[in-house]
């Protein structure tokens, strides 16, 4: 059960990336790599700033506004310098990984000493559901309170998250932006500044991106400056997964199912880590997952239209 | 009133592909005159379109539009001024975005996005008005993703965002010519409606003769980026498409015996 909570706080912390992912890649339809260094970038500002005795707060907020900054460089360097959008997201992410080496001091630190939102979380959980260090019963299981409470608060940075974002994409900026990603003509032809709003979408998606980072350092326990790698497939195989859920496109059951991809991609894992895969190729399962759900639409509309075709061959 | 003079472009200059889309063009277009603009291929026409509208960068000249020189304006700024109409009723919405969410944006072309509702009460009732007043049925339709309207639906609406702020100006890029003849003529009538009640100042650029004739107030045509021919007025109104057809036929009997004199000259000293 604690294996299952575990996968389930992890899934909803990812869950922000996924949202982060479905910003650039979907809504602005910008192949953002930056994203391998922001998951990075939050940790690292998020550890050093609670080993200098930080607030938790602070130090998200803190490491939020720096993958808005990794974001927007990314977005200048694009729409100001005219790089192509991936040249763009390559040079800031090979960039973050020495200024995230500068920032954590060396290649990894634990966090296990310092008070951060996950042992606050556990510990308001503890004071609340009781149970100490023992269990409570939920369901006829019995669960760590403390594993409950992170849980819980896992949930609520999600829900929070997508709520606000729902929201905020329902305002005339949020629509503006959406209107930029699907037809950037068009937005210029309203008088949006189509280039201002890439920046700040993307400064948005690697802020997510960020806070997502520096949650799952104090989940964790640590920040290594190795945590980014295939965050970006990790959080795309999250949004083809929540869209293959909700079968739909309209905003709040994207942001939704982004959210609930990012959680079953976890358990789903968690699931073949515990049957005894090979912790080492879980990257390439899920690049051959993402891969697959890639290919997968295209190659089956091919069949059928072939099928459908006078002459074609018909099962 | 829209004033272009010695408005220049040349489309990669330097380079033996070098091409002069307008050369030292002067036009002034009065408060609320329509004028049709036509030409060959290559007459310059879109360009015009684009140099007042921003998209293309002129190289010399200035461009002033009620009142303000816009020459150096980018984009998005002249959009304040300027509604437009594309040939692509593609070019002109966001496709996965709904009908509604689509003329909320129109109706705050210009101003600064901030962080109120688009689509507030207040906005949806009068959009649903405006649309119903199109009279092509689409009212009911405003929840749905404008990209799986018809061309012809699209275009209607998205001359509908092109006016719903009146425009100082309005550009209309052959906009119908990608539909089918039935709705070429319902967005043509939109379009006559649209322009006559507000008295819009207005540029269209057509490939129709048909459309040249009968539309508008003024007719230019433009050849080799330069204004060949301006007609307004009672010539304008007796203007029949077979006499536009005549133009153009004797540009090309000119061009024909341009080239061929240059073939003969090139016989003679080269």
């Amino acid at each position: 059960m604690t294996l299952l909570l575990g996968a389930l706080t992890v899934g909803l912390i990812l869950a922000l990336v996924a949202l982060g992912v479905l910003i650039s890649f979907r809504i602005f339809r910008f192949p953002d790599i930056t994203a391998e260094g922001s998951v990075t970038l939050g940790a690292a500002v998020a550890a050093a700033l609670l080993l200098r005795g930080a607030n938790p707060l602070v130090a998200v907020a803190a490491a939020g506004l720096a993958g808005a900054l990794a974001g927007s460089v990314t977005g200048v360097l694009h729409t100001r310098c005219g790089i192509n959008n991936l040249l763009a997201g390559i040079l800031v992410m090979t960039a973050l990984y020495s200024v995230n080496l500068h920032v954590l001091g060396r290649s990894n630190v634990a966090l296990l000493r310092v008070t951060t939102l996950t042992t606050w979380s556990e510990g308001v959980a503890q004071a609340w559901l009781g149970g100490g260090a023992g269990g409570i019963d939920l369901l006829g299981w019995e669960v760590a309170s403390r594993d409950l409470g992170a849980l819980l608060f896992a949930g609520l940075i999600a829900a929070a998250t997508a709520g606000a974002l729902y929201l905020f994409f329902r305002t005339d900026l949020g629509t503006a932006m959406r209107a930029t990603g699907d037809n950037p003509q068009m937005i210029r032809a309203q008088g949006g500044n189509a280039e201002n709003l890439i920046v700040l979408g993307l400064a948005l998606s690697n802020g997510l991106i960020a806070t997502a980072g520096a949650l799952l350092a104090q989940q964790q326990g640590f920040a290594d400056v190795q945590m980014g790698i295939g965050m970006l497939v990790w959080g795309l195989a999250s949004v083809i997964i929540g869209e293959a859920l909700v079968g739909s496109r309209r905003l709040g059951l994207t942001l939704a199912g982004a959210v609930m991809g990012s959680v079953l991609f976890r358990l789903l894992v968690a699931i073949a880590l515990r049957w005894g895969m090979d912790p080492n190729d879980l990257k390439l399962v899920t690049a051959g997952f993402v891969f697959v759900a890639l290919v997968l639409p295209g190659a089956v509309a091919k069949l059928r239209r072939r099928r459908a075709a006078p002459g074609g061959s018909h099962a | 009133m829209l004033e272009l003079s010695g408005v220049t472009k040349t489309f990669h200059a330097g380079t033996p592909n070098a091409m002069c889309a307008l050369a030292e063009l002067s036009l002034r277009v009065a408060e609320g005159s329509w004028v049709v603009a036509i030409g060959g291929n290559g007459s310059g026409k879109s360009t015009l379109q684009n140099a007042i509208a921003g998209t293309v960068a002129v190289d010399a000249g200035r461009i002033v539009l009620a009142g303000q020189e816009i020459t150096r304006w980018p984009e998005q700024r002249r959009a304040a001024l300027i509604g437009r109409v594309f040939q692509d009723p593609y070019r002109g919405t966001a496709p996965g975005m709904t009908v509604a969410e689509n003329l909320a944006l129109a109706a705050r072309r210009g101003e600064r996005r901030g962080l109120g509702w688009a689509l507030g009460w207040r906005v949806r009732r009068e959009l649903r008005e405006r649309v119903a007043r199109l009279g092509v049925g689409l009212e009911d339709r405003l929840d749905e993703e404008i990209g799986t309207l018809s061309g012809g639906e699209r275009q209607a609406l998205t001359l509908l965002m092109a006016t719903w702020r009146r425009p100082q100006l309005l550009l209309l890029d052959e906009h119908t010519a990608a539909l089918d003849p039935r709705r070429a003529d319902q967005v043509i009538r939109l379009t006559r409606e649209v322009v006559t009640r507000e008295r819009l100042t207005t540029l269209m650029v057509t490939h129709s003769m048909a459309q040249a004739a009968v539309l508008g107030d003024r007719l230019i045509m433009l050849h080799r980026g330069r204004v060949l021919y301006d007609v307004g007025g009672a010539e304008k109104a007796r203007l029949r498409p077979e006499d536009l057809l005549e133009r153009f036929e004797a540009i090309r009997r000119e061009e024909q015996l341009d080239a061929s004199v240059a073939e003969m000259l090139r016989g003679q000293y080269v």
